[in-house]
């Protein structure tokens, strides 16, 4: 291994000589300095490990374990448990990903001699099945540790759905057996179904406070409601809007339930044309007795047809995303219905102006302080009455350039002045290269 | 000029362009008595021959402010003194002098288009155009023209680089200064003018004004270009001094270059200091039907088909392409966009290209990244009627216009009816866009969350989480194994040595010995790093410039659990301050130049607008 590393270095040289030489030149730079600091009466092996612990806790993997060839003592603190607690695998392919992958060899050592010490891990994996299981792989072997957060994290496509469901199901059982003490789950975008949830709930309801599963189709309301139901310290949770029910809202806000602190909710169509189910009003109403300072994201991927069901009752949404067109009557909605929004992202409108819209919103949402509108039209005067309503509580003021449309009143010059005027900083509107 | 060297049948559109411009000059220069010269080879082989040839003393050249041609115009200029000939460069070829802005604004490029503007608006105008050659300095050339000068000095044809020129479409964008002053004088015609300038049309063709490939190509002058923009400006609307607003297009292209000019990675991900590392998907035949216009979507596919055809497309159908590719919904890396456009666009200059694809991708300049381009809407907000769409994909031509943006949602009996059935005709739509856009966002709020300067300053990013509470964040600096630019050999050797060092290893634990090759190498790579105790991997040996590296979100960022609160048993009030106050400390290691350079450039943005102030403040929250 040592003389394999050796060719490298030379080759990379250009060289043996090369190498030779400058390893001559550093060595007697180093013993010059060693030599000082010997007289000076320090020596670096009296460090004691504690400190070094402390200096290595600074250092990147890459730099400790460079350090740690120095001498045993350092090696010994290389390995110290504090230094194995958080680890982030990264399960990249060549063939489908620009980024470095977590080395094999590397892999192999944490999980012989670090998987005990290991508790707060993540797996970061690109889009190629192969990477998911690899992640599914090393979760299987991790049966000597108890982990308190655990994070599967796709950073292309959704890869565990592409893995058989029963070996993702295998590994992730693996972990929720072995660790009885996990408080956070991040697993957006997997396979995890009730029988997995089960188990969760069984080795940890306790202490789990976070778990966020957007978007696992295998999860049925029945298995969401089993966390809730156990998990009371569970404080944010993310799912998908099929999976939210009346009942899950009463069972969060039970009186054994923690205050819940976020809630975040995917409404995405499976299917065109889908029927979308609503919430009652007063299973809000006892969330926000339970939890009157909960945060409820909310985020809409539908087609403008299937919006019907939503905003037709006051709902205590706070983060509100549009990913895609939605319509002047449903944004009209948000403005009624909505009196706790704080955030508003509405990507695409139809081509009719949101001038009314967005001054209800003003009126009606006090707490307003974040909009960002993509491909939507306002006229410039109700943009600058939506802004002098608002003032300076809007913090975050994302506008494209071409959704103000001059009018009478206003050109797109002196709008930035206007604007800035009433939000007491300086402001412009959100531009595109032109090229 | 720095065109891709490889001719590939798609990008005859460039090569045409620039034929027909040197055949355009050459006229020109034969109205004055003389030629041009076509010479053929490298600079470095083909000048020493020419100097004594031809008894060269003085060498002029335009003044090109890319990495590629600084470098290759740096060992010119070396070459030149060497045979004791005299060099001249002049700056013609933007505007302003870039390192003059680049030093104002403390020695950084400015990074956000505001902040450009609000520099140059303190400049000194651009010097003025000098006026054309007169046949009277030409009388005292010397050169002489040889009878076989075709021969030996002749435009190389189309047919000689390797195009078959049988069947090609005529050019819509024809080469050459003649052309350039045509169009400008077009363009600059009173009524066009003041009706483009009014209405804010948004022609999706071909525009006969359009102006942008023939700045890249040097025949027309953005001098040229500039001074009459301010002439009829102050002609028409009898005011002093025209805003900047005016310049637009001639601005952002000299933003591009002002932030390219220093930056050789400018053009990629890895190394690039104001890239943010986005661990983008490959996938080549994903690509591939983007590339070639069979992604699907009528308004993504027409407009690929228009710039393959034509060499040209409207900003607005850059950005939905762009868009479509990078975050919107493909999540394939801007470089390969970037190379797409180099090969077929007309106006892709190289920093300009780059420059936009980063900016179109929110992999730099500062962009909120919440809203996506949709392939559907996008396109039909911008022409209703959908002719553009059955200009480009005839097959498509009987849809009506409710479905001609989506036409998988005809009903087959319709699509039978048009003669085109998706998915046997026209090709299904590759991707869903609300659930591609949907993963997309939220690979988009995790990459950029990582990013403590940029927190706050996104919308959807600032969406709370108790994350903080639950775990220590786990994009620690000191737990992530690999980083997207760290060079791979060291991670090899790393990974070997971790190996080596376990303590097991009954033999006999590694001694430090001087003869350690790997050992010696750290050292060296904390020299490289001036001290620093930053990891190797991110202080590339072959980046000229004197810059810290960015990381991958995860390797050099922001580490506030890189701070001792990120072991876990700790007081938490404690910890959480200590780790806000080392986020302070630390708030700008990404994709910035160094820590100083960006308090630098924040505070003095702050100065200039409160703007950036905000965002400043907000990333710090």
């Amino acid at each position: 291994m040592k003389r394999g590393l050796q060719e490298n270095e030379q080759e990379e040289r250009g060289g043996p000589s090369g190498g030779y030489q400058k390893s001559i030149k550093w060595s007697t730079k180093q013993e010059e300095e060693e030599k000082e600091l010997e007289e000076q009466g320090a020596s670096w092996e009296f460090l004691p490990q504690e400190i070094l612990l402390h200096i290595f806790q600074y250092l990147p993997l890459l730099d400790r374990a460079y350090a740690s060839l120095v001498c045993r003592g350092w090696n010994q603190v290389f390995h110290m448990a504090e230094l194995w607690r958080c680890f982030e695998f990264e399960l990249n392919q060549p063939a489908s990903s620009y980024l470095k992958a977590t080395h094999p060899e590397l892999i192999k050592q944490i999980i012989k001699k670090h998987s005990n010490h290991l508790q707060y891990v993540s797996f970061k994996v690109d889009s190629s099945r192969e990477s998911a299981e690899a992640a599914c792989d090393i979760l299987s072997q991790l049966v000597n540790c108890s982990l308190k957060t655990l994070g599967l994290i796709s950073t292309a496509r959704p890869s565990f759905m592409e893995m058989p469901k029963s070996h993702f199901i295998s590994a992730l059982t693996v972990v929720f057996v072995n660790s009885k003490s996990l408080s956070s789950l991040k697993i957006d975008d997997t396979p995890v179904d009730d029988p997995s949830l089960k188990v969760l709930v069984a080795n940890n309801s306790d202490t789990l406070k976070l778990l966020k599963m957007s978007s696992c189709p295998h999860v049925s309301p029945a298995g969401i409601m089993c966390v809730a139901d156990q998990c009371h310290g569970l404080r944010e949770l993310a799912l998908n809007y099929h999976l939210l029910s009346d009942e899950l809202l009463i069972a969060l806000s039970s009186e054994k339930h923690v205050h819940l602190e976020h809630l975040r909710i995917d409404v995405v169509s499976e299917n065109p044309g889908q029927q979308f189910h609503s919430i009652k009003k007063s299973s809000w109403d006892a969330m926000v007795r339970h939890s009157p300072k909960f945060n409820l994201v909310m985020y809409f991927y539908l087609y403008e047809e299937e919006f019907d069901p939503f905003f037709r009752d006051e709902i205590p949404v706070t983060h509100l995303y549009f990913g895609r067109s939605v319509s002047k009557d449903v944004l009209g909605r948000v403005g009624l219905t909505c009196p706790r929004l704080v955030e508003l992202v509405v990507c695409a409108n139809g081509l009719r102006p949101l001038d009314e819209e967005l001054i209800r919103i003003a009126q009606r949402c006090t707490q307003l302080s974040a909009i960002g509108l993509g491909e939507c039209e306002v006229s410039c005067s109700a943009f600058v009455e939506f802004v002098k309503m608002c003032g300076e509580r809007l913090k975050q003021l994302s506008i494209m350039e071409e959704v103000l449309v001059p009018d009478h009143r206003y050109e797109l010059d002196d709008i930035h002045w206007e604007v800035s005027k009433h939000l007491g900083r300086v402001w412009f509107p959100d531009m595109m290269p032109t090229w | 000029m720095n065109l891709c060297s490889c001719v590939t049948c798609d990008n005859f559109s460039l090569w045409r362009f620039l034929l027909e411009s040197l055949e355009d000059l050459d006229n020109s220069l034969k109205k004055l008595n003389s030629r041009l010269f076509v010479v053929r080879g490298q600079p470095t082989e083909v000048f020493p021959r020419l100097f004594k040839e031809w008894s060269v003393t003085r060498l002029t050249f335009e003044y090109d402010p890319e990495p590629y041609g600084k470098e290759r115009d740096g060992a010119i200029i070396k070459m030149a003194q060497e045979f004791g000939v005299e060099t001249v460069v002049r700056n013609s070829h933007t505007l302003y002098n870039l390192d003059r802005i680049i030093e104002m604004n403390n020695n950084n490029p400015p990074l956000t288009f505001k902040r450009f503007q609000t520099i140059v608006s303190r400049l000194e105008l651009p010097r003025r155009p000098l006026t054309p050659v007169s046949q009277q300095q030409m009388n005292r050339c010397l050169g002489k023209i040889s009878d076989n000068h075709d021969q030996l000095y002749s435009i190389p044809s189309l047919e000689e680089l390797g195009f078959r020129t049988a069947g090609l479409p005529p050019a819509v964008w024809r080469g050459g200064e003649s052309e350039a002053l045509d169009r400008l004088s077009r363009y600059l015609d009173k009524n066009v003018w003041v009706a483009n300038t009014r209405v804010k049309t948004c022609s999706l063709y071909a525009s006969p004004t359009g102006l942008s490939p023939y700045l890249r190509f040097g025949c027309l002058s953005c001098r040229v270009l500039y001074y009459n923009l301010r002439e009829i400006y102050m002609k028409l609307c009898k005011r002093s001094s025209p805003p900047l607003s005016l310049y637009g297009q001639l601005l952002w292209r000299e933003f591009f270059y002002t932030a390219a000019t220093n930056n050789p990675n400018f053009d990629r991900m890895e190394g690039n200091p104001i890239c943010v590392q986005i661990p983008w998907d490959q996938n080549p035949e994903a690509l591939a039907k983007w590339a070639e216009g069979r992604t699907g979507f009528p308004w993504i596919d027409a407009i690929m088909t228009q710039l393959r055809q034509e060499g040209w497309i409207h900003h607005r159908a850059r950005h939905a392409v762009a868009c479509f590719l990078t975050r919107g919904d493909l999540w394939i890396s801007w470089e390969s966009g970037m190379k797409v456009f180099e090969e077929l666009l007309l106006d892709a200059d190289w920093s300009v290209n780059a420059g936009s694809w980063m900016w179109l991708s929110c992999s730099a300049f500062f962009q909120q990244f919440f809203h996506c381009y949709c392939p559907v809407g996008f396109g039909r907000r911008t022409d209703p009627s959908g002719d553009y769409i059955r200009r480009y994909i005839p097959i498509l031509k009987d849809f009506p216009n409710r479905y001609i943006y989506e036409p998988w949602n005809a009903p087959e009996s319709l699509q039978k009816a048009a003669n085109c059935v998706v998915g046997v005709d026209y090709p299904k739509p590759m991707i869903n866009h609300a659930e591609g856009s949907r993963l997309n966002i939220e690979r988009m709020k995790q990459v950029y969350q990582q990013l403590s300067h940029y927190r706050g300053l996104s919308l959807l990013a600032s969406v709370p989480t108790i994350q903080e509470e639950a775990e220590p964040p786990m994009t620690d600096e000191s737990q992530t194994s690999s980083g997207p630019d760290s060079p791979p050999r060291v991670l090899a050797d790393i990974e070997a040595a971790v190996c080596l060092m376990a303590p097991d290893s009954s033999t006999s634990a590694p001694v430090p010995d001087q003869d350690n090759v790997s050992l010696h190498r750290l050292f060296q790579d904390h020299c490289t790093s001036s001290g620093q105790p930053s990891s190797p991997a991110s202080s590339p040996p072959q980046s000229p410039a004197p810059r810290s590296k960015p990381g991958s979100p995860s390797s050099s960022c922001p580490s506030p659990s890189a701070s001792p609160s990120s072991l876990p048993p700790r007081r938490k009030g404690v910890a959480h301050k200590g780790r806000r106050s080392q986020r302070r400390r630390e708030r700008p290691s990404c994709p910035m130049a160094t820590e100083e350079e960006e308090e630098e450039m924040m505070q003095e943005e702050v100065d200039e607008e409160r703007m950036e102030e905000e965002e400043t403040a907000a990333a710090q929250q």
